[in-house]
């Protein structure tokens, strides 16, 4: 049935991995649906920070994917108005005494053979770097392919860019997904009735595990907490992404205890963005001042100069992870018809363009830019 | 014949005293906020928007807007509609975010 509203894929979801996806799939000549029960960037992604980095990556199939990004983003930097914010400003990975130094070392080295581009910075030329950085670092790396995007405009822009192929139906809850007799997609049904579509693509973020429940499967995607600290307006007070060391560790721990380390950026609309803290305790959005304290100590502990500014706010973020941290990237072999771009944990603003373009190769039989086999999302299945 | 605020309430404050507003002489009361004193003066404007550079002073009055802010004893961002005017308090126009000294 070919009606005025028909499309060719729904993607669920307008986050910037939705986003994405939406884009290159439009891009390819199809025509898409994208339905989310809230704003754009409503979720998961207007809870981000806008962090494209591949310096906190260790080598394997997340940084693949992550220098693919860091690829496409150039492209759609171009591509897209400057309102997107993007900056590709570099990273620069701090160690406050010996030992991390050496820890850093090694694991730039092993980047490097990826094809990461890594500086070490002595200690005495951190400060031609970052002027404001406290005294008494052991060293550093600088990572000139980290960068940055304000990512609820990256997605709106993402969706405006991607034409009139692109239909956005906002405020539309997916409550449950149409099959055919053999189990094939056909759409979904909304709160407001069924839209049509061979093809389904699950980029509900943090929520992408109870989209895979509606369609009968199972994806394990939980909800990792984290605030971000947002300054009063500022200068320049710091050029890159600045971070101490202890965050790759963090980012890659399983633990469900309260990790913070200082992520300290800033933005072009003038406020220092603090982030990161790593906790699993659920949808839970209390405010946890002792999550607020550890940040603040830890980030005026990087730029003592932020001991004189003020905090003007604060935002608590679901940061989409699956057991083994990695996202679950394409068809679901379980459910034909239907795929997922999710549970990119706390990366997926910057991981956003290889997904959607991984989406939009499968969704057109074509060949993906890389190997998705780590990325499988029937991975998790029991006994499977 | 002109009634004040101060008349209309029977107010009986305590003597008068001074702060300055880039170096000029203002005359303020007890309980009065920084704006209060600086429009009692005559001066609306005391600070200027970051991109624009557009004069802004008090709106609100009431501490929700921030158009207020100042630069009170060198230190910028205070909203002077609701900081307590205290004797010879230094109140500097604030350009922009009043932090450009920060900048690297």
């Amino acid at each position: 049935m070919l009606t005025r509203d028909s499309a060719d894929v729904i993607v669920i979801g307008a986050g910037v991995v939705g986003a994405a996806c939406a884009y290159y799939a439009a891009r390819s000549g199809l025509r898409v649906t994208v339905l989310d029960r809230g704003p754009v960037a409503g979720g998961t992604t207007g809870a981000g920070e806008g962090n494209l980095l591949v310096s906190d990556k260790e080598p394997g199939p997340e940084l693949d994917l992550a220098l693919l990004s860091t690829r496409l983003w150039q492209d759609l930097a171009e591509e897209l108005p400057p309102e997107i914010e993007y900056e590709a400003k570099g990273g620069l990975v701090v160690a406050s005494h010996e030992e991390g130094t050496a820890a850093l070392r090694d694991f730039a080295a092993a980047q490097h053979k990826a094809g990461v581009t890594a500086e070490e910075i002595p200690a005495d030329r951190l400060h031609d770097l970052e002027p404001h950085l406290a005294p008494g670092l052991a060293g550093g790396v600088h990572y000139p392919q980290d960068a940055q995007v304000m990512p609820a405009l990256a997605a709106a822009h993402l969706l405006r860019a991607a034409g009139a192929r692109v239909r956005l139906r906002l405020g539309e809850e997916v409550t449950g997904l149409l099959t055919g007799g053999s189990g094939e997609i056909q759409g979904v049904r909304t709160n407001s009735g069924p839209v049509h579509a061979p093809y389904v693509v699950n980029a509900a973020g943090t929520w992408g595990g109870e989209v895979a429940r509606l369609a009968g499967v199972e994806l394990p995607v939980l909800p990792r907490r984290g605030f971000v600290l947002v300054t009063e307006p500022l200068p320049r007070v710091v050029r890159r992404k600045v971070y101490a060391a202890d965050y790759v560790a963090d980012v890659a721990s399983g633990s469900a205890a309260l990790q913070t380390s200082a992520v300290v950026e800033g933005t072009p609309a003038g406020p220092v963005l603090i982030g990161a803290s790593r906790e699993r305790v659920g949808f839970d959005r209390t405010l946890s001042v002792e999550v607020l304290r550890r940040l603040a100590a830890q980030a005026t502990a990087l730029f003592p100069v932020l001991a004189g500014v003020r905090v003007m706010r604060t935002y608590p973020g679901f940061r989409p992870y699956l057991p083994d941290h990695l996202p679950a990237i394409g068809a679901d072999p379980r459910v034909p018809g239907l795929l997922h771009a999710c549970g990119h944990e706390g990366a997926g603003i910057g991981l956003a363009p290889a997904t959607g373009l991984i989406v939009a190769q499968a969704l057109a039989g074509r060949e993906p830019p890389l190997d998705v086999g780590p990325f499988r999302p029937e991975r998790f299945a029991s006994g499977g | 014949m002109a009634r004040t605020p101060a008349e209309l309430v029977g107010a009986q404050p305590g003597p008068p005293f001074e702060i300055t507003m880039d170096g000029r002489t203002v005359t303020a009361l007890p309980g009065q906020s920084v704006a209060a004193a600086l429009w009692g003066a005559g001066i609306v404007a005391w600070r200027t928007t970051r991109v624009g550079g557009r004069p802004r002073g008090a709106f609100c009055g009431i501490g929700q807007c921030y158009d207020c802010l100042a630069t009170i004893n060198s230190e910028p961002n205070r909203r002077a509609c609701l900081v307590p005017a205290r004797p010879g308090d230094t109140v500097t126009t604030q350009e922009g975010h009043g932090r450009g000294a920060l900048g690297v």
